[in-house]
């Protein structure tokens, strides 16, 4: 049997993803939206849907972002409604590890997996800054270097306490009135650098024992972490030859830790246009950069990188004659991108000449360098590339974001799903309830103070 | 009607306030961490028309020999919230240990899911038992102190929900805003115990503010509901006029049921399962009798200025189940209560109307 593929649906964030101003784009607050997308990825048999998480607005020169989505829902809060009306679809989110604690981060996380009858997921992301921290009570504590060993520490509490209960520790015998089997059921007692508390875990072990653990990270702490305790990857590196290096990667990294590769899957990130033909999906793909990139949007990439006041430039003209300034991002907060720019100068020299071969305006310029689409073509070009990804070992399998709300998926389940199950290597049904199933990871070995 | 139809609410807890209400025949102790559990006992609330349910949540031990272990009451919530279409759906949250900014978009996301019948009974949480679950703080402060921080936190969460304006998403495709952030405001509350910046990352909820409510009236007009523990109509009226001026909008009495057919068949349900666990731990007064008595006593209450009453089942179903299909159409045959819901949403069924925000112009 082929390699199986799993596909999940990343509910789109607060990116220029997502083209609010087309017709179709609907509501990224109301539940419905959430609703439709949920039931059209577990129509098409996906392995789970996926939401992001923020703490805090975005930030431009001191004022809030505005020109992308703006406002989301709570990740728990959601996930848990969607259980209510989906049955087998894996419901995933990220929950920050820095700003939460781990009694509390587990005891939701087990909930929801009572409530969801098996079916969580935890992307565990760390953050540090200060500017996040001022919506919280500890404000900006933690420094920079810190940030993954908190997560690791905090994951690893969060399992002693899943695992403070056993499978049948609840008895609930009426006549004798015992209700547990062992009187010290989820009693806990976990010190370490970051954490030292104790007391009674309150929620009896979960059909999954505990959630699926995701990780996001892609530098080498993060990439070391996922090794050591995800069972899966959410990664970037969807294309080909990018997603095989990163790929052997991570799966060389696991024997260190005792671990065999399937037992960590590696699910990039993609995005998609279709078409009838190949000709019209490149069309398409073209008009959807075309609205993700306004001008004002172009500008505002511009200067993340240059971390400059750039509102002056017309985004229709050439790339400034100065050069960025490498000091710290002082535009731009909140946002994931400002740290991706390790080298400043480097970047705008590579962008200044490619600009200059192909000729291009700012616009042009941040259209092609901010990522075209994974998959482009007509259903059965995408389905071949898809099952040409996975099988040679670039991933194993995507996370899939439409550009449109809440109706961007329905056209990939309705014609590019059936020919990936016509080649044999996508379900046509669940096999199995639990998230754990669908994704053929095990169930976790418990850990015990 | 004379006077204004009486509001009803229950309070959910697992098998029943009752410590021995596991163990009743028609208990289903072993479901009590499964999702059908809830939504059973959310549309039974609902065909009762009932305008509200707590789901109780705490970070305190069980005693042996009782329930052990819940789940987190704001997932349970949101779990059931779409499968009903007209209850308030209120859940428990302890504001001591926890973070207002991530209650607040919660609680937020809840009124969207439920369309606008949100809540939120804060609660806090003393002692260093509890205190060492979460290893920050060493549990010793006094409830004026914990109190004090709960106002502060309820403070914040309101703040947040009118961080952003009604309207702020304006969807502006020839500018390219999909926001007017001027329409966005910074919190920016300072307080002893926490501060926060905001603006919130979840737009104004549909209630624009949920009902906060308080299971004391120590949060004053801060909160809108309040739920009292008289032990009689005199008590009732006496804690009332304590409260003075700056008592919330409604005003409840909780009472813990016992109900069945006939009052001696009651008295003897309550003396069996105090006598297997002992008496309910809870302040409110115990009721036990027929729902034709109960209705008396409740109509009598509220002449003390009760706008309404939060029945503690003793176990589940059974008294539940006594609430909807005999107290309430014994309630309706008085006048005293609706015979079908006149509002979608929680403040609609509790005749209060949308706040305007305190930021906007």
């Amino acid at each position: 049997m082929p390699k199986q593929i799993h596909l999940a649906a990343h509910f789109p964030g607060v990116n220029n993803t997502t083209v609010w101003s087309d017709p179709a784009s609907g509501s990224h607050i109301e539940f419905d939206s959430f609703a439709r997308f949920a039931k059209t990825a577990e129509r098409a048999k996906f392995d789970f849907l996926f939401l992001a998480e923020g703490l805090r607005l975005r930030e431009h020169h001191g004022r809030i972002h505005d020109l992308d989505v703006v406002g989301r829902p709570d990740t728990f809060t959601v996930l848990a409604a969607l259980a209510a009306v989906t049955e087998r679809l894996g419901l995933a989110g990220t929950i920050n590890s820095t700003f939460n604690e781990p009694y509390e981060v587990a005891r939701q996380f087990a909930s929801l997996d009572h409530l969801s009858a098996g079916r969580a997921a935890w992307n565990v992301v760390t953050s540090w800054d200060a500017f996040t921290g001022e919506n919280f009570r500890r404000g900006g504590y933690l420094p920079y270097e810190q940030r993954y060993a908190r997560a690791e520490l905090f994951l690893r509490t969060t399992w002693e306490l899943f695992d403070s209960w056993r499978d049948g520790d609840v008895l609930a015998d009426k006549e004798s009135g015992r209700f547990l089997r062992r009187p010290d059921a989820g009693a806990f007692a976990h010190t370490d650098e970051q954490f030292e508390i104790s007391g009674r875990f309150p929620v009896p072990r979960g059909p999954q024992g505990r959630p699926v653990i995701f990780q996001a990270g892609d530098s080498e702490q993060g990439r070391e972490f996922a090794a050591a305790t995800a069972d899966a990857i959410f990664s970037r590196h969807g294309e080909f030859a990018q997603g095989k290096a990163f790929y052997a990667d991570v799966k060389a990294r696991l024997a260190n830790y005792g671990r065999r590769p399937e037992q960590l899957l590696i699910l990039p990130a993609a995005t998609f246009a279709l078409g009838d033909t190949d000709a019209e999906a490149r069309e398409l793909a073209h008009e959807v950069r075309l609205a993700q990139v306004s001008g004002a949007t172009a500008i505002h990439f511009l200067e993340q990188l240059w971390n400059r006041d750039l509102s002056g430039y017309d985004p229709e003209g050439p790339l400034p004659a100065i050069d960025p300034d490498p000091g710290e991002p002082k535009i731009s907060k909140g946002s994931a991108a400002t740290r991706r720019f390790t080298d400043r100068l480097e970047t705008a020299r590579q962008w200044r000449e490619l600009a200059e071969a192909k000729g291009f305006s700012i616009r042009e310029l941040i259209i092609e360098v901010t990522g075209r689409q994974s998959f482009i073509g007509s259903p059965g070009t995408v389905a071949a590339e898809i099952d040409r990804s996975v099988q040679a070992d670039a991933s194993d399998g995507f996370i899939l974001v439409p550009h449109l709300t809440p109706g961007g998926l329905d056209e990939f389940a309705d014609k590019v799903v059936p020919l990936l199950q016509e080649r044999g290597v996508f379900r046509t049904e669940y096999q199995g309830t639990t998230l754990r199933e669908h994704l053929g990871i095990d169930a976790p070995v418990a850990v015990r103070s | 009607m004379a006077e204004s139809p009486l509001h009803l609410g229950i309070a959910l807890d697992r098998a029943g306030h009752h410590p021995a209400a596991w163990r009743e025949p028609d208990a289903r102790p072993e479901e009590l961490f499964s999702p059908d559990y809830w939504a059973g006992q959310l549309a039974e609330a609902e065909r009762g028309l009932l305008d509200l349910v707590t789901i109780e949540d705490s970070f305190g031990e069980d005693g042996a020999g009782e329930v052990t272990g819940r789940l987190d009451a704001v997932l349970i919530a949101s779990r059931v919230a779409p499968l009903t279409r007209n209850i308030g759906i209120v859940p428990t949250a302890v504001v001591t240990h926890t973070e207002p900014f991530h209650l607040s978009k919660a609680i937020a996301t809840l009124d969207y899911v439920s369309g606008g019948r949100a809540g939120i009974q804060v609660q806090i949480s003393a002692g260093a038992q509890e205190a060492a679950l979460f290893g920050r703080r060493a549990g010793t402060e006094n409830n004026a102190r914990l109190f004090a921080e709960a106002a502060d936190y309820v403070e914040v969460l309101r703040r947040l929900w009118d961080s952003w304006e009604d309207g702020a998403e304006i969807r502006d495709a020839a500018t390219g805003r999909f926001i007017d952030r001027d329409r966005l405001h910074y919190i920016d509350f300072a307080g002893e115990w926490f501060s926060v910046r905001g603006p919130s990352i979840t737009p104004r909820p549909p209630q624009g503010q949920p009902l906060v409510v308080s299971r004391t009236g120590s949060l004053g007009a801060a909160t809108d509901l309040a739920f009292l523990t008289p032990a009689d109509r005199s008590d009732a009226e006496q804690r009332i006029a304590e409260l003075g001026a700056d008592r919330p909008a409604h005003v409840f009495a909780d009472l813990l049921v016992f109900l069945d057919e006939d009052a001696e068949t009651a008295r003897e349900r309550r003396t069996r399962l105090d006598a297997l666990a002992g008496p309910a731990r809870t302040e409110a007064a115990t009721f036990t009798g027929t729902a034709a008595e109960l209705a008396g006593l409740l109509l009598d209450w509220r002449a003390a200025g009760l706008s309404g009453f939060r029945l503690l089942p003793a176990s589940i179903p059974h008294d539940l189940r006594r609430i909807t299909r005999d107290l309430v159409p014994e309630l309706q045959r008085r006048g005293a209560f609706r015979s079908a819901y006149e509002a979608s949403t929680l403040r609609g069924l509790l005749g209060l109307p949308r706040p305007a925000n305190r930021y906007a112009a």
